[in-house]
């Protein structure tokens, strides 16, 4: 899974610099995602893991880190843990 | 145990009524000469009421945006200029109630702020990047405990009366346009060079000129939260509830001059109710949508807040985005009504039912952040969030 969001991140999230410079806890937004990319990178979250998010966790902290995206699907999916 | 409000012995409302009766009386000339409305502020600042929103153990009341909203709407009916110069500085204070209870020098900024009654300003827009406040180009300039900030300021208002600049910038020269964080710089700690003069249709008293901006300060008065955080958790609701309650209180005032001018219309003829007075219904229809959307903003804010998460969901953005779009479109709306009601009197500039300074003073209001800019983010933010019926199965 951790590869795949890190995929969905290279696509979507419009960042500066390569995959090799994303960690886990690599603050996305200090990076250089704005808002207009997590919104296209939730987009495509959801659509690769069939995941909803729901309103309460819409918010910027979901979608701060590649580890803080995959604890978000996660604890959406909960049989998708071989995905 | 004195009342909520009380100071010297004066009930809020009495510290209120004393600023508001200071800048009505200052109005005309403040907008007239486009000057800062010095008077008002001490008024403001006599009353205690630059230091409201501190916390009291830091020397203030503790006032939330539920206390100060009402306030910034009985001046906005005074005079918009001092209304919006109030909620500028108190957007100001959100931010540092927001992030800067555990940083020591934010509270002595606090503490001061309270007992010396200390105006703040603010300086997003940036030559380049406009009204998109969530990017810099600036950027903070660190050299071990401190930094340099040059930044290119289309407006700065009341930059040269305010005793201390919030400004935003990258966090360093490395760092992406989005990634920013907010400075705040005291008055002795900065250099402004006007290049611009602000020669504006209305809101003439903010003095909102254009000014190249050079600080130096210690790097602890950043405050300690990415400033994208801020602005999502308190600074964009904090401006759009107490810039619409300025606009409201511009709104109510064309309300008042309207009824007033309706009701001596009916004193001339008895019997035969006034043309007029149907549109003045339909006014204060429109006008009661003002004040339900601002006490929605205000329930919503302290929905967040109170919350143990704090964070700002997509929902509570695109209601706050809402309500800035809605009032500052409903606000002119009324005042254009006032004007159809009364008429050549209206437009006349002296007289008690002339309604110019309203009408160019609302004008500012789609444009401060304007309305297609916001629109434009919260179409995207639209785009992820779902109402309960159209959640797939
Ligand atoms: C009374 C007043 C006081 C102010 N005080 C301060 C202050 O103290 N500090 C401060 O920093 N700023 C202040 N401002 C500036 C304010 O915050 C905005 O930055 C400013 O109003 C935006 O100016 P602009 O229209 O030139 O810029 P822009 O935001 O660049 O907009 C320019 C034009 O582009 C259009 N546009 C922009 N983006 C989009 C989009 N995405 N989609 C469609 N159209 C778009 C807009 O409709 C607009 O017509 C103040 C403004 C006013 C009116």
């Amino acid at each position: 899974m951790m590869e795949k969001i890190r995929e969905l991140i290279v696509a979507h999230a419009g960042l500066p610099q390569g995959a090799e410079a994303i960690a886990d806890d690599t603050d996305l937004y200090r990076a250089g995602m704005k808002s207009f990319a997590s919104v296209q990178l939730m987009l495509a979250l959801e659509e690769t893991f069939e995941i909803e998010f729901p309103e309460e966790m819409l918010n910027r902290a979901t979608f701060r880190s590649a580890g803080a995206i995959a604890r978000a699907v996660e604890a959406l999916s909960p049989g998708s843990m071989a995905a | 145990m004195k009342p909520l409000g009380e100071v010297a012995g004066a009930s809020l409302a009495e510290r209120v009524q004393a600023a508001v009766e200071t800048a009505a009386h200052h109005a005309e000339a403040v907008d007239r000469e486009g000057r800062f409305p010095l008077e008002a502020i001490e008024a403001l600042r006599e009353a205690r009421l630059l230091g409201f929103a501190v916390p009291p153990e830091l020397g203030g009341e503790g006032a939330g945006l539920a206390e100060i909203a009402p306030i910034c709407t009985a001046l906005g009916a005074a005079c918009a200029s001092t209304a919006m110069v109030f909620a500028m500085h108190h957007i100001c204070l959100a931010n540092l109630l927001d992030c800067g209870m555990e940083s020591a020098w934010h509270r002595e900024l606090m503490n001061r702020a309270a007992t010396d009654q200390l105006l703040f300003a603010s300086s997003t827009t940036e030559a380049g990047v406009g009204g998109d406040l969530r990017q810099s180009i600036c950027a903070v300039e660190a050299d071990g405990e401190r930094f340099n900030l040059a930044k290119a300021a289309p407006v700065i208002s009341y930059g040269e009366e305010t005793d201390a600049i919030f400004a935003t910038a990258r966090r360093d020269p490395e760092a992406p346009s989005s990634d920013q964080v907010l400075c705040v710089l005291l008055r002795d700690q900065y250099e402004l060079e006007r290049v611009s003069t602000w020669d504006a249709l209305g809101m003439r008293g903010t003095c909102s000129h254009g000014f190249r901006f050079k600080a130096a300060a210690p790097t602890e008065q950043i405050l300690p939260k990415p400033f994208a955080d801020i602005a999502a958790e308190s600074m964009i609701a904090a401006s759009h509830i107490l810039w619409s309650s300025v606009w409201c209180g511009v709104a109510a005032d064309a309300m008042a001059r309207a009824q007033a001018f309706v009701i001596a219309e009916a004193r001339k003829s008895p019997g035969t109710p006034p043309a007029s007075a149907t549109k003045l219904a339909e006014a204060y229809a429109r006008f009661r949508t003002i004040e339900a959307a601002i006490a929605d903003g205000l329930t919503r804010w302290a929905a967040m807040r109170a919350a143990p998460e704090r964070a700002a969901t997509v929902s509570f953005s695109l209601a706050m985005n809402a309500l800035k779009v809605s009032v500052s479109t409903t606000a002119l709306q009324v005042v254009e009504d006032a004007l159809m009601i009364c008429g050549l009197q209206g437009y006349k500039n002296s007289g008690p039912y002339g309604l110019g300074r309203h009408l160019r003073d609302i004008h500012s209001a789609r444009l401060m952040i304007s309305n297609d800019r916001i629109m434009a983010g919260a179409g995207q933010m639209m785009l992820i969030q779902r109402p309960a019926a159209a959640r797939r199965a």
